[in-house]
């Protein structure tokens, strides 16, 4: 068993121990963290596969961004947790049953049928001069271009709609309408009133008499 | 014993079969089903990974990269109504959630 072997072990129990505890954690602050080192994990295994740019995507794009914003939005909310794990492990068995199912299954045709201990990265890596990231990067902005723009148009609409979703105008704070604010016109606010200029003092009798009335 | 393209499967399978028993358990808590989503596109994503890398073909990891992009697009909307949701109804039980009577 070789370093390589060792490490794969030590990852996947890690992995897999992080993943029971991110379904089974009673506090929701953390299983996200349990995730986060789910996550990192599975990095690590990557980078066992020399997929040295998706290891390293999967740590700062999901550690960094998207598990953050799991983090804020467990935080903000304010979980009734006993109510929610009521009967929690009613089902236990008939989901331990599926999963172990799904879990032998799997492995028994996987473990029968993928016997390919011949990694073609390592005779790739060994023979061509490109790594990794630059090999991505090639096939990406050649083959892939419209794929990637897709995706982009994709990020947009995920930003403009949880944006849209989460806005909201509280009424009881005056806010400036901007469109109001730039279609206004001069002479809606300013009036201009022809004022003589010194006139000749009138008699003042009339005036007084205006007043008295 | 020399690590097989079998072992990476099997730690994929692994890791989808204990998503699959927490979405199970937590079928109430709607953001720990959130995270399972995330668990099972981490071990689809393993899948991915290892047959692109022993077989030699990067057009494995490219798909990678786009479940990754997408994944992140759904969290992020899956998290706003979540927090919508939260805000009108004061709780993320999928118990109560019964307004449209199905």
């Amino acid at each position: 068993m070789d370093a390589k072997t060792g490490f794969f072990y030590l990852f996947s129990v890690v992995l897999l121990f992080a993943a029971f505890r991110v379904v089974t954690a009673r506090n929701p602050v953390h299983a996200v963290l349990y995730l986060m080192l789910a996550f990192s994990q599975a990095s690590a295994v990557w980078l066992l596969l020399k997929a040295e740019f998706l290891a390293i995507v999967l740590v700062l794009v999901y550690l960094g961004a998207v598990m953050v914003l799991f983090l804020f939005v467990v935080m903000m909310l304010d979980l009734n947790v006993d109510h929610l794990r009521q009967n929690f492990w009613k089902h236990f068995p008939l989901a331990a049953l599926v999963g172990v199912v799904i879990a032998l299954e799997m492995a028994y045709v996987l473990m029968g049928g993928f016997r390919l201990q011949t990694s073609a990265a390592d005779a790739v890596a060994a023979t061509s001069q490109v790594s990794n990231t630059k090999a991505l990067g090639l096939l990406l902005y050649s083959e892939y271009v419209y794929p990637v723009q897709v995706a982009a148009v994709i990020l947009v609409v995920a930003m403009i709609a949880a944006i849209a979703l989460t806005l909201r105008r509280r009424k009881d704070t005056r806010y400036v309408d901007v469109k109001d604010q730039i279609h206004v016109k001069a002479r809606d606010r300013l009036q201009v009133v022809k004022v003589a200029p010194t006139q000749a003092p009138q008699p003042a009798a009339p005036a007084a008499e205006g007043e008295s009335k | 014993m020399t690590l097989t393209l079998g072992h990476y499967l099997s730690l994929g399978a692994i890791l989808f079969a204990l998503a699959v028993i927490g979405i199970f358990l937590n079928r109430k808590n709607l953001i720990v089903l959130l995270m399972c989503i995330e668990l099972m596109l981490l071990a689809v994503n393993m899948n991915f990974v290892a047959f692109s890398s022993y077989l030699g073909d990067m057009h494995g990891q490219i798909f990678v990269f786009f479940i990754l992009t997408v994944a992140a697009a759904e969290s992020a909307i899956g998290l706003a109504l979540l927090v919508l949701l939260f805000r009108n109804k004061s709780t993320i039980n999928v118990d109560e959630l019964d307004a449209l009577k199905g």
